[in-house]
């Protein structure tokens, strides 16, 4: 399988110290290019004999510095034991871990420099707010005077300041949140982990703690490796995205790079909306293939290595990038008729049956007004520019 | 269903009553509380008599608490109870930490040893305490007293702290290591506070156990010790006097305090987890 | 994916691992050993006892024979020797084995209407019911049986509060018979009859009796073919609860019986005592034991997820 990363040089001589560095423009490339984790080929199987169940399966990650990081995929897919396992929660049936280089696989979780924002907080029920996020800093002995200046400072920056002498269960689930941060920040881990901390949260203050979140990163450098399974948060707050399936990464890109330029059947499916669409490669030319759809309709894709002339491919078109007209008779055309449509607020999705039975869904949006000037039953031609198909190459 | 509602009145509507269950409920706790509730009206009478009230008085508590072999065996009692209970307390909390959660092999056969005591009849852990006692040449009193205590208070003890932890989830100890904390200052500073009530709830139902254990001393107290429970037995076979109403009335007070109590603290904080 | 033939595991988990087992088992020690030494070892040694030859004085002579058990079956005639078939043992046995079927039954007469009415109380009302009903349990069993003598001896309240009221002329003779032992024993265990039973009662649900009644079904018929048969395992659980201990049961028969009823729990405890017969005690507490430990068997087999849980 193969496995899209970018490679980035661990090369001693470009270490910076200061890896708080803030860059103003967020880019990728100007921030540090450390690898802060790298996982090598870890396996962890549970269980024995013929009950084994291989959680991960020879994974293999390089996550940078002062990035954030996130693990996307369906539920058992694998992404929480990842983070146990570098978390130290796990134990590795195989493989190595190296955080800034230095392996940790066998240390426990208590000699490990990475903190872990757990999904149901953990908050300790018996100490208030400030005994919790003092927690670390009390376990590393640090001086008091150092520890009431940072737990101090950290609050501040969850906006929790007033409710320092709080017990847990005199707050709310976003308050907790922000505290279960707090705790983890404050010990000031090289890297942090945050296991689907949202997902117990409403939308509203969801969309709102994936800002706050983000901005966190921004601010502190730290490296935020984020676990989800929900690829709308994955896409807002990710610089790369690890997306993962039974055990194995599919791909890694950046947010872009998944949605549109997928690597297999599994990403394209699994992030947003897309289509699939049988086709046979006539030619390439130029870093485009020119395909012979279903009906003999003529389709140029877009293109990466692997593909030979005369091959049998899939492609798989984003729903938003075609477009519905009249049908105009030429040949090549990809003609269908539409069923009926869903009317979903900001845009209309139009389920078109192909001549051979297939179904495609076509976005519209309502940009002016409600209703599209397309009825059902009708025939009407998909027409979509070249190369906003993509070949998926297994 | 709303034509029922109107035409039938609400008692006879009830699909779950049943006649005589209620009347049968209150019988049975007469029954329970009852034998109790006279012996502690009786150790106040004034005299003798079962007949004649004959006013209001703690003549027979003060004669019991004069009488030198009840308080030599109180304080043996005493003496067994809170060691034995402390012990098979701390026995208790690492076999509950032991057992806690994962499954490894053998589990379910410590769990089985650690149930025994409740298993065997208490006649037959006596004389086979006895035995065993006498064959490896373990002097009778109040040191085999307390050996035999604290292996049948280690069950006693291990119910309510194995029932709190598994109340508590896993991620509390994580949060706590991932914090830096090793595995003895996780326990200190997270795992044991949370598991407080339940501890507390062992240690007294422990302690009652053993107070209030007759049969097992009964066999292994031999010719010099004596406890309470021992006491009043020796007093019974003489004959019902009314101090020995006075002494049960005390003792059952105590005991009943005891177990509420436990089992209050074991409802505290009942839940650990947001 | 399932996977036959694992890797190896590194170096550095296989020491965790180990030391996570090696902690574990330093946890449990304490606790195992103790219960070891001093309960699973004496009675093996009781095991072995009930082979051997008593002793003059008590205690025991290590020669092994089997004659504790045949003295229990069977008499030597004092004359020609010869081995005669004799009930005395195994009749405390058999009333022993009746008085425990009787008063788990008794209990089962109160304890169900007990425990399903109080299943049946609003919540707060519920856990009030069920502290009153547990904590006569765990206190003090001796001074719990001698109340229960001082109330229903001759000369006790009862009797005279029944003389008194004219209901009776003479006191009734409960004390010192299996009437009063079969009571004694009753009141011992009965609380353990009622938990279990509340407990199934209380996950029951009752929409099942609703749909009994929509189909014609009176209160009574419920009760007989859907409510008991569905709480099968908690009557079963409280039966054995009392069932067992009554079998072995030492103060009831000793303070109620008047040393003319004996049970089991009396028998055992007569031979190390007076009759200083150590292997027949012995042999009559192996007995017992094999009671036990059949009927938990039977029971456990019967669970297919055998959660035992007793006195």
């Amino acid at each position: 399988m193969k496995i899209s990363t970018a490679s980035h040089p661990t090369n001693a001589a470009n270490l910076s110290n200061d890896r708080r560095r803030r860059d103003s423009r967020g880019d990728i490339g100007a921030r540090g290019t450390e690898t802060a984790v790298a996982v090598e080929s870890v396996t962890k199987i549970y269980g024995e004999g013929a009950r084994a169940v291989r959680a991960l399966d020879a994974v293999d990650l390089l996550i940078k510095d002062n990035e954030f990081f996130t693990l996307l995929g369906p539920s058992g897919c694998g992404k929480t034991t990842m983070l146990r396992c570098i978390a130290g929660f796990e134990h590795l049936s195989a493989g190595r871990i190296l955080l800034f280089g230095d392996e940790i696989g066998h240390l426990p979780p208590d000699k490990r420099p990475v903190n872990t924002v757990f999904q149901q907080y953990a908050l300790f029920p018996h100490m208030t707010v400030r005994a919790n996020v003092s927690f670390g800093l009390r376990m590393l002995r640090r001086p008091s005077a150092e520890i009431t200046e940072v737990v101090d400072r950290v609050l501040a920056l969850v906006h929790m300041e007033q409710l320092a002498d709080r017990r847990p269960n005199q707050l709310s689930g976003g308050q907790q949140q922000r505290v279960a941060l707090a705790r983890a920040l404050a010990t000031q881990p090289k890297v942090l982990l945050l296991d689907e901390p949202l997902s117990a949260l409403d939308l509203k203050l969801r969309q709102q703690m994936r800002l706050e979140l983000k901005q966190l990163q921004v601010e502190t450098g730290i490296t935020f490796i984020f676990v989800t399974h929900d690829q709308e948060e994955a896409l807002t707050m990710s610089d790369r995205i690890a997306v993962m399936s039974e055990g194995h990464v599919q791909q890694i890109g950046t947010p872009e790079e998944i949605y549109e330029r997928p690597i297999n059947h599994f990403v394209a499916d699994f992030i947003g909306q897309t289509n699939f669409l049988e086709a046979e490669i006539e030619r390439i030319e130029g870093g485009f293939a020119i395909c012979r759809g279903p009906g003999g309709a003529r389709v140029v894709a877009k293109v990466t290595d692997g593909c030979d002339v005369g091959k049998r491919i899939d492609l798989s078109i984003r729903p938003e990038k075609i477009s519905l007209a009249p049908p105009s008779g030429e040949q090549g055309e990809l003609r269908g008729i539409v069923e009926r449509p869903i009317y979903l607020g900001t845009d209309t999705h139009f389920p078109v049956r192909l001549d051979d039975g297939m179904i495609m869904l076509v976005r519209v949006q309502n940009a002016h007004g409600g209703n599209q000037p397309v009825t059902v039953g009708s025939a009407v031609a998909l027409n979509f520019d070249a190369g906003a198909a993509w070949v998926l190459v297994d | 269903m709303s034509m029922f509602r109107r035409t039938f009145p609400r008692k006879a509507r009830d699909l779950r009553r049943y006649p005589g269950f209620r009347a049968m409920t209150w019988a049975c706790m007469i029954f329970l509380y009852g034998p109790i509730i006279v012996i502690a009206i009786y150790s106040f009478n004034e005299i003798r008599s079962i007949t004649v009230w004959g006013g209001f008085s703690l003549d027979w508590y003060v004669m019991a608490f004069k009488d030198e072999l009840i308080q030599r065996a109180a304080i043996t009692s005493l003496i067994v109870a809170v060691s034995a209970s402390t012990i098979s307390t701390c026995f208790a909390i690492a076999a509950a930490i032991a057992m806690r959660r994962r499954m490894f092999r053998g589990r379910e056969g410590v769990f089985v040893i650690i149930s025994l005591p409740l298993i065997v009849p208490e006649i037959i852990s006596a004389v086979a305490s006895l035995a065993f006692f006498v064959l490896v040449g373990i002097p009778l009193g109040i040191g085999s007293i307390l050996l035999a205590h604290s292996v049948f208070c280690i069950p006693f003890a291990y119910l309510p702290i194995s029932s709190r932890l598994d109340g508590i989830e896993p991620y509390f100890d994580e949060a706590a290591r991932d914090l830096y904390a090793n595995g003895w200052r996780a326990f200190t500073h997270v795992l044991f506070p949370l598991m407080f009530p339940g501890v507390l709830s062992g240690f007294m139902l422990a302690f009652i156990i053993s107070l209030d254990d007759f049969i097992i001393t009964n066999f292994v107290a031999g010719p010099g010790a004596t406890t309470l429970p021992l006491a009043i037995y020796g007093l019974v076979r003489t004959g019902l006097t009314p101090e020995i109403n006075a002494i049960s009335t005390l003792l059952l007070g105590v005991s009943i305090t005891f177990v509420t109590l436990s089992y209050l603290v074991g409802r505290m904080q009942a839940r650990v987890s947001p | 994916m399932a996977d036959v033939v694992q890797p190896a595991l590194p170096e550095s988990t296989k020491r965790r691992e180990r030391a996570q087992r090696l902690l574990r088992a330093t946890l449990l020690m304490p606790s195992l050993l103790t219960i070891t030494a001093f309960l699973v070892a004496p009675l093996f040694i009781i095991l072995v006892y009930s082979f051997l030859t008593p002793g003059t004085y008590g205690g025991v002579i290590w020669e092994f024979t089997p004659n504790a058990y045949i003295q229990f079956l069977f008499e030597r005639d004092i004359f020609d020797d010869s081995l005669v078939f004799s009930t005395a043992y195994l009749g405390i046995y058999g009333r022993s084995f009746i008085q425990a079927v009787v008063s788990t039954s008794i209990c089962f007469l109160i304890g169900f209407p007990t425990a399903y009415f109080i299943a049946t109380r609003p919540v707060r009302q519920k856990n009030m019911w069920v502290l009153l009903v547990t904590v006569p349990y765990w206190v003090n069993l001796l001074i719990r049986t001698i109340a229960m003598l001082f109330l229903i001896r001759d000369e006790g309240p009862l009797n005279h509060t029944l003389i008194w009221l004219g209901a009776i002329s003479d006191p009734i003779h409960i004390a010192y018979t299996y009437y009063g032992v079969g009571i004694g024993l009753v009141y011992s265990y009965l609380p353990f009859m009622i938990l279990p039973i509340y407990a199934t009662i209380e996950r029951f649900d009752f929409r099942l009796v609703e749909a009994a009644r929509d189909l014609y079904a009176d209160r009574w018929t419920t009760m007989w073919r859907i409510i008991l048969p569905l709480c099968r395992p908690g009557i079963v659980a409280g039966s054995l609860l009392v069932f067992i201990p009554s079998l072995g049961s030492f103060i009831a028969p000793d303070l109620l019986g008047g040393g003319k009823n004996l049970m089991i729990g009396n028998l055992i405890a007569l031979q190390f005592q007076g009759s200083r017969n150590w292997p027949f005690g012995s042999a009559a507490a192996m007995i017992l034991m094999t009671v036990v430990l059949v009927t938990l068997v039977f029971y456990a087999r019967q669970q297919s997820r055998a959660k035992v849980r007793l006195h």
